[in-house]
């Protein structure tokens, strides 16, 4: 089987990026209109990244992306923008399940080794992320198998639909 | 032997003998949602080929986010929402009835159950002995379907607790503390299990305070043994044959130990924007505050209102303040209204809201201006978190938050009684 590999632009975010600032309780009303709800992504941490993020682009963050509620809407309209992978030094719990399940990978690596603007690419076979700016190497942690199934169906739904139980 | 509490109860329901860092699938005894993350996960329950309800009287919907609805859409998808119960037969609790955990502990959660929401303060049921989690909608609509889910058997943290709280110093302060202590990702994926000698003297109205916010240092649960307290709240609430005892083994695994003594504790207040950007009250006092909300799953309960009322009594809030109380269910409201804290609440100047989440998720009952500042009791200060990145959010226990809605400004608690 070929390597998997995503290609596209970093864009950083700090430590401690919550759900409220990747898609705020205040847009509640718009979760039965996804495309809708989606232009405000990130919205209350870099107000630009909607209007300059292209399909294939990185977010790649400090420590604890994520963190906050178990809104699965926060994983669900950083994909419809078209980021490919988020890479952080560490991700919240639910956040973590919740991009998984919508079959949208997170890699825990050192992301200072990133600055703003680089381009990446990722190797999701390989578990190597390179910095092709600065060429900087870095390897991100294993993945629990589970998760790993459940990523290469394009997420839990269509994972479950296909077996009709989880194979662990 | 050997167990921790979560590796005890995740044993016993999948039939297997597991150790923290397995991976496992149990059953389920409630999964939930509430209206702000159903919809969605009801779409992808849809979504599954043949997917029928594995227990519709496991299955619950709890209507507490946005209730009375503020506007068309969210109305739309309470209709929704209702609409699905009624063709499932699963379970649903009408605006008003109360915020879903605090529904959670009252009705549900019992010693060794599993319960996983579509809402990250699941975590609360942790103070009856549950092993309770939030997830996503993805991961709650397979629950739905299947009646199981999988878990990483989580490593734990001992939090030993000893000593008496002081006058005025709450399990709020002790969670703050905590917190700022660990970290905001100080725990993540790990259980955070309580105990030591306090823990005796705590009622579950504390133990759910503590519990509700082990999230916020990115746990996975925090839970509580069991013992005569959480058997006489059972009994109260109707199910006292649901009390079992649940302990930890003595010599179980311990990843890291914490200990507090909680008579050292002072009033503490969480800043602005992180939960554990902690700090005692006494080093931000006199900061001028606009609004105050006393509620949530945090401190919405019948003792949290005690301790407001018994600050207000005869008093009024400062001309420039807001003061916003919601309990956080209709029994707590009804009981409220009975022994008269509502009332003094009310004649102090406080809004009434009714039982439910308010102001805590920005979504209405309380949105903040900009460069506005407000002390909530709730169990976040993102940025945002009420509606306004512009505004600023600090967190406190009921009795902090009462004083400094009588002086305008954050005011320690012991400083006006």
């Amino acid at each position: 089987m070929p390597d998997k590999i995503l290609k596209g632009k970093a864009f950083k975010f700090g430590d401690n990026i919550s759900t409220d600032h990747i898609i705020p309780g205040k847009y509640a009303h718009l979760r039965s209109d996804l495309p809708e709800l989606a232009k405000h992504v990130m919205e209350d941490a870099d107000s630009t990244f909607i209007k300059k993020v292209k399909p294939g682009d990185f977010i790649v963050a400090g420590r604890n992306f994520g963190l906050g509620s178990s809104r699965e809407h926060a994983a669900l309209v950083i994909k419809m923008a078209g980021v490919s992978a988020i890479l952080a030094k560490s991700i919240a719990r639910i956040f973590f399940r919740n991009a998984i399940n919508q079959g949208l990978p997170v890699l825990l690596c050192d992301t200072d080794k990133i600055d703003a603007g680089d381009k990446i690419e990722v190797n999701l076979t390989t578990g190597v992320v390179t910095d092709l700016t600065n060429g900087a190497k870095l390897t991100f942690g294993k993945i629990p198998k589970v998760m790993l199934d459940i990523l290469s169906q394009g997420g839990l739904v269509p994972y479950i639909t296909k077996h009709g139980d989880f194979e662990v | 032997m050997r167990k921790t509490l979560s590796e005890k109860i995740l044993s016993e329901k999948s039939g297997t003998d597991v150790r923290a860092g397995d991976i496992v699938i149990a059953p389920i005894d409630l999964a939930f949602v509430q209206d702000t993350t159903g919809p969605l996960t009801i779409r992808q329950f849809k979504e599954v080929k043949h997917g029928r309800l594995a227990n519709p009287q496991r299955t619950a919907i709890f209507l507490d986010h946005a209730i009375p609805s503020p506007n068309r859409e969210l109305s739309n998808d309470h209709k929704f929402l209702r609409r699905f119960a009624d063709e499932t037969d699963c379970l649903i609790f009408e605006g008003g009835s109360g915020i879903c955990h605090q529904l959670v502990a009252e009705i549900f959660a019992n010693p060794g159950d599993i319960i996983v929401g579509a809402d990250s303060h699941t975590v609360t049921a942790g103070g009856l002995g549950a092993f309770a989690t939030g997830m996503g909608s993805s991961d709650i609509a397979i629950t739905f379907a299947l009646g199981k889910t999988w878990f990483r058997v989580p490593e734990t943290f001992k939090i030993s607790l000893s000593g008496r709280f002081q006058k005025w110093v709450d399990a709020k302060d002790l969670v703050l503390h905590l917190i700022g202590a660990l970290g905001a990702d100080g725990a993540t994926y790990k259980a955070l299990e309580f105990n030591g000698d306090t823990v005796a003297n705590m009622t579950i109205s504390q133990r759910l305070t503590v519990a509700n916010m082990a999230v916020e240092a990115g746990a996975k649960v925090g839970i509580f043994p069991s013992d005569n307290v959480t058997q006489r709240y059972l009994a109260a609430q109707g199910r006292g044959n649901k009390y079992r005892a649940l302990r930890p083994d003595a010599d179980a695994d311990y990843e890291r130990s914490v200990i507090v003594n909680v008579s050292e504790l002072e009033p503490m207040v969480a800043m602005p924007h992180t939960v554990d950007n902690v700090a005692p009250v006494n080093m931000v006092a006199g900061t001028k505050i606009y609004q105050v909300f006393i509620g949530t799953c945090t401190n919405g309960r019948l003792e949290d209102l005690a301790i407001a009322a018994a600050i207000l009594k005869r008093k009024k809030r400062h001309p420039s303040v807001r003061l916003i109380v919601a309990p956080a269910s209709q029994q707590i409201l009804t009981k409220a209204m009975r022994i008269g804290y509502i009332q003094v609440l009310a004649a102090a100047g406080a809004v009434i809201l009714p039982p439910g989440c308010a102001a805590c998720l920005g979504l209405h009952q309380g949105v903040l201006g900009d460069k506005e500042v407000c002390l909530s009791t709730a169990n976040r200060n993102f940025k945002g978190r009420m509606g306004n990145p512009e505004a600023s959010i600090y967190l406190a226990s009921p009795a902090t938050a009462a004083a400094s809605a009588l002086t305008g400004e954050i005011t320690d608690p012991r400083k006006v009684t």
